[in-house]
């Protein structure tokens, strides 16, 4: 009994976490249909950002929850301004842009920071559960995930920003010729997303060692992630975020962590094999 | 047709052989070597996306299998030449398996993508997780992260004492380079690479025309695969080791840059991109000022913004407007397409 | 296409830059000594840190003048922790600049890339790493500490504090596989029971499932060959889970690039580990060499036992080149065969003639607020895992890397 309570535990985290480091990217590919493959570095410079903060005396919470995303916002906002704006409606080319970027900010934390592994401590103690010891920090991971996809819903239905990005979204033409300049539409977005991926590789943090070349290790998931989900937003991220961190946890229980980091991978071949538009090209169509 | 093709395979002969003797008088044979390997892997990569409109994201991992499959039969074996051969084949023929998984999919750019990127990672994991000594091919032991050292390396065919290397596996690789150019030249003149350039433009209606399209594609694909397998086999020989660095994102990220750099849709900018940066990375190893990874990045991001086409369509273009001033007959360059 | 000239002459320059090297003649009064390390890229908390090492313990033999009265100069190339570029560098410094001695290498792969490169044209070879074992060539001397060496003392130690039943956690290459099975014979040698042993590619970073898993089997004792910063983060989860001061942990790598400065104290105090060399040894060879350290580089902060150990490799060589009379390969070689020993910052140190490798001092130590604290010290034990399968007196032409057999 115990044990199938953590193991249910662990499963909902593995799909919180793949929520939250997809976040960032979906939102600018499900907006701009551009994909950031600096999204990892953008996590890693989220962490640094707290760790940084941190040692400056800061509360964590603050540092994860509001410094690491502004500063990770704005370093996306001169990004947007300086690369990204050239590249719209390029794909390929945002693609091999955004990859040399990452390069970039790896070499340049590498000469801020070094290459030894840093980190902080968790903010949040363990409990037990029968038998078993829980890590308290993995229900902060499902809380905030939880949150985030709540907020997230919130704004796109509920506020008349939301329905100009829904717009955009949909017929970007359109909402041009009502007036809605899709370039200061863009750069918001470009903000947001690059602050959701600050905020995941700061809540992140203090779980892992941090190295500058950390957001390589996340850049592969959270695109497979994405670009399985398919065209809606949400329901894209939410089911194929469930479907890979459920396969992931049942073949690492069942076998052993990389055979769960294999299955993953095979499954999204499967999976992008059988719907090459995205799971919500043919569930959930039309949702947000 | 027939009066130019020759003309052109005979400037190509005249250029390689000066090059091959040239050379090594101003970078030394060993580094030399590997430049000319990555140029082939540039090529294959070159190939198939710059003529036919195919962005793999995984070449490495072609690259990689290729020396893999070498080093395992080498050891088995204990003779060069069937390994060299089973490199390309094995090569060509887990392409051609994974490019018709795709093709016949019909999956768009961006998805393709991801596969390729994904069977690269599956590959990477794999190979990293071979340490065991449960993972053993005949005599070959897998050796995870270490890889595979201590193979037989290349031999003269049928005598396994007779070892090419150092100048004369120079000199191998650089021919091996030229006869592959050739083959790829005569390939893109042939009704093949004319209808593969077509698909590139316009998938449609080469599609309406009557042409297969996901036949076609898969078997350039798997020929651009072949060539991958064959400069990683040559790798193998070179480095003497294997390990599965080889299908790391970084490499694959590498070989994009290289045909960026070098310029899309032509035959030579992919081999110079890749002998380029490579040299240009081996002499940033000499010197401590700037963290290299650093320098590597901004030459994309400044490429891609300000000379989207590569190096060789601009040089190209300049001597072609040179040469209209000194009233020469100019040829079209083919300009890449953008994604 | 101002900026494509440019980019032009750029690499037109560099061309002709090379073609002046292979001509350039280095003056042949200095000796010369090839380093090799990866002071960029994913590894250079490893590598920096030895490349300071290497100079400082360069300009140490100089300001005491020199070796057989000439100067020693430092050849040195980064190989940004790319593999393929260590078979280049290696090929530059044999056949181009032709040094007398190459030290260098850090990951086991770096020194397979390279170590056939070295015995081909007649380079000797030292690695001066903390390594798996088993590597026998009379062309090369490693001077780090081998898995039979810190397990026969760690493991010991460990099940007296703790209990019989041990669970492996190992990083899945061949230093951990080959370290995991010393672990499981010096545990059976002493009466205990390994309960599992799971091992972990260098990229996983998610431990959840396998705490989990532990908390299942239940041991008295964990002990953890993991490497490197991806794994670090199983030390975070399982400190965040709560488990610390449950079962015990023991590890063979943790603090080798200075991973008890990054783990919190609540984190890491009370991790047991056995090493060569620790910033806390109190000796005066260990004051006298953090002081120009200090005086070198400002802060001694990033000192670890892979730097130690560069230090004293560079330093058995010399006294190799000053017993043999000169800087050719074979005298040194036999020179250093007689087993010629250092006192450095980590104790005495002496080259084992049957292997290649070295007999050094062992420390039992406690990671305690962000230091590793010395419980006890074993002295001069010989690398014996490498001892069972190799011997170059007998057989001077082995060059293989023995797996060994337990």
């Amino acid at each position: 009994m115990d044990i199938s309570f953590v193991i249910l535990v662990e499963m909902l985290y593995a799909v919180a976490s793949l929520v939250l480091i997809s976040a960032g990217l979906a939102v600018v590919f499900g907006m701009m249909k551009v994909i950031n493959l600096a999204h990892g570095e953008f996590m890693m410079m989220g962490g640094y950002a707290t760790i940084t903060a941190v040692g400056l005396g800061v509360n964590v919470f603050v540092a994860m929850l509001i410094i690491a995303p502004i500063v990770v916002g704005l370093i996306g906002l001169v990004v947007e301004r300086l690369v990204i704006r050239h590249l719209y409606g390029r794909l390929i080319d945002t693609m091999l842009a955004t990859w040399g970027l990452s390069l970039v900010f790896i070499g340049l934390a590498t000469m801020i920071f070094g290459n030894t592994t840093t980190g902080i401590s968790t903010p949040i103690t363990g409990f037990a559960v029968g038998g078993y010891q829980v890590s308290g920090y993995n229900f902060f991971i499902i809380v905030v995930a939880v949150l985030l996809v709540i907020a997230m819903i919130a704004v796109l239905k509920g506020t008349r920003a939301g329905l100009i990005a829904r717009g955009t979204m949909q017929r970007s033409d359109m909402a041009a010729a009502l007036g809605y300049s899709p370039d200061r539409i863009y750069m918001a977005t470009f903000f947001c997303g690059s602050a959701l991926s600050g905020l995941a590789g700061a809540i992140l943090a203090p779980l892992v060692g941090l190295v500058p070349s950390s957001g390589g290790a996340y850049i592969a998931e959270a695109f497979i992630t994405v670009i399985a989900g398919g065209p809606s937003l949400i329901a894209g991220l939410v089911s194929s975020a469930t479907t890979f961190g459920v396969v992931n946890q049942v073949f690492t229980f069942a076998i052993s962590p990389v055979i769960g980091e294999v299955a993953l991978l095979i499954a999204a071949v499967i999976l992008l094999r059988a719907m090459p538009q995205g799971i919500t090209s043919r569930f959930f169509r039309g949702r947000l | 047709m027939g009066s130019s093709a020759t003309r052109e395979v005979v400037l190509i002969l005249i250029v390689s052989a000066l090059l091959i003797a040239g050379m090594p008088l101003l970078i030394g044979t060993y580094t030399l070597t590997v430049l000319v390997i990555y140029g082939m892997l540039g090529l294959s990569l070159g190939l198939i996306w710059g003529f036919g409109g195919i962005l793999c994201f995984g070449q490495a991992a072609f690259f990689g299998l290729g020396a893999y499959t070498y080093a395992i039969s080498a050891v088995n074996i204990g003779e060069s030449t069937l390994p060299m051969i089973l490199a390309v084949l094995v090569t060509a023929g887990f392409a051609a398996l994974l490019g018709a998984m795709m093709f016949y999919g019909r999956l768009g750019d961006v998805y393709l993508g991801v596969i390729t990127l994904v069977v690269t990672l599956i590959l990477f994991k794999f190979m990293n997780s071979t340490a065991g000594p449960q993972y053993v091919i005949g005599d070959a032991r897998l050796g995870g992260f270490n890889g595979i050292p201590g193979f037989q390396t290349l031999n003269v065919p049928g005598d396994p004492g007779a070892y090419i290397w150092g100048d004369s596996l120079y000199y191998v690789c650089a021919v091996a380079l030229a006869v592959v150019f050739l083959l790829v030249s005569w390939l893109l003149r042939s009704s093949f690479g004319r209808i593969a350039v077509g698909i590139r433009e316009n998938e449609t209606r080469m599609a309406l025309m009557g042409y297969d399209v996901a036949a076609r594609k898969t078997v350039l694909f798997s020929i651009g695969a072949a060539i991958a397998g064959l400069s990683g086999a040559l790798f193998a020989n070179w480095a003497e080791i294997v390990t599965p660095t080889l299908f790391s994102l970084g490499q694959s990220a590498e070989i994009i840059i290289w045909c960026i750099v070098g310029g899309l849709g032509t035959r030579l900018g992919p081999i110079l991109g890749a002998a380029g940066l490579a040299y240009l990375k081996f002499m940033l190893g000499q010197q401590s000022a700037i963290d290299n990874t650093l320098i590597m990045g901004l030459v994309l991001v400044l490429f891609v913004l300000f000379l989207p086409g590569g190096l060789v369509p601009a040089v190209a273009s300049l001597w072609a407007a040179g040469g209209r001033l000194r009233r020469r007959p100019v040829r079209r360059m083919r300009r890449p397409r953008h994604g | 296409m101002s900026l494509n000239r440019r980019e032009f002459l750029g690499r037109t320059a560099a061309l002709t830059g090379a073609a002046m090297l292979p001509t350039a003649t280095l003056a042949a009064d200095k000796i010369q000594l090839g380093s090799i390390l990866d002071t960029s890229g994913i590894f250079d908390a490893y590598g920096k840190p030895m490349d300071q090492a290497t100079r400082l313990a360069v300009a140490e033999i100089n300001a005491n003048g020199g070796l057989l009265g000439r100067e020693v100069e430092i050849i040195d190339y980064d190989t940004q922790s790319d593999m393929a570029l260590y078979s280049q560098y290696a090929q530059k410094l044999t056949r181009q600049d032709q040094v007398d001695v190459v030290h260098g290498g850090i990951l086991s792969a770096s020194r397979e890339a390279i170590r056939q490169t070295m015995r081909k044209t007649q380079t000797l070879y030292f690695y001066n790493v903390q390594y798996e074992g088993g590597v026998c060539d009379r062309n090369m001397f490693a001077t780090g500490v081998t898995p039979a060496q810190q397990v026969e003392v760690l493991v010991p130690y460990a099940m007296k504090k703790s209990g019989p039943r041990v669970h492996i956690l190992a990083a899945d290459y061949n230093y951990g596989q080959i370290t995991a099975r010393w672990i499981q014979k010096f545990v059976q040698d002493n009466g205990g029971e390994v309960v599992a042993t799971d091992f972990f590619p260098l990229d996983v970073s998610d431990f959840g499932s396998t705490i989990t898993k532990i908390q299942q089997t239940a041991p008295d004792l964990i002990v953890a060959p993991l490497v490197g910063g991806a794994h670090l983060s199983f030390f975070r989860q399982w400190a965040a889970a709560g488990m610390k001061d449950k079962i015990p942990l023991a590890s063979t790598t943790l603090g080798v690039g200075n991973e008890h400065k990054v783990l919190t104290p609540e984190e890491g105090n009370g991790i047991m580990v056995a090493y060569n060399y620790s910033q806390e040894l109190d000796t005066p060879e260990n004051k006298a060499f953090k002081e120009k350290w200090q005086a070198a580089y400002g802060d001694t902060k990033a000192i670890h036992e892979l730097a130690v150990s560069t230090y004293q490799g560079i330093l058995l060589w010399a006294e190799g080149v000053k017993k043999a009379g000169s800087i050719d390969r074979d005298p040194v070689i036999e020179a250093l065969e007689t087993g010629i020993a250092i006192v450095g910052p980590a104790g005495n140190i002496a080259i084992d003639p049957q292997t290649h490798h070295v007999t050094l001092d062992v420390h039992i130590m406690e990671f305690e607020d962000q230091g590793m604290t010395v419980i006890e010290t074993l002295n001069q034990v010989a690398p014996v895992d490498t001892q069972a399968v190799c011997n170059l007196q007998e057989n001077p032409d082995d060059n293989t890397q023995y797996e060994i057999e337990i």
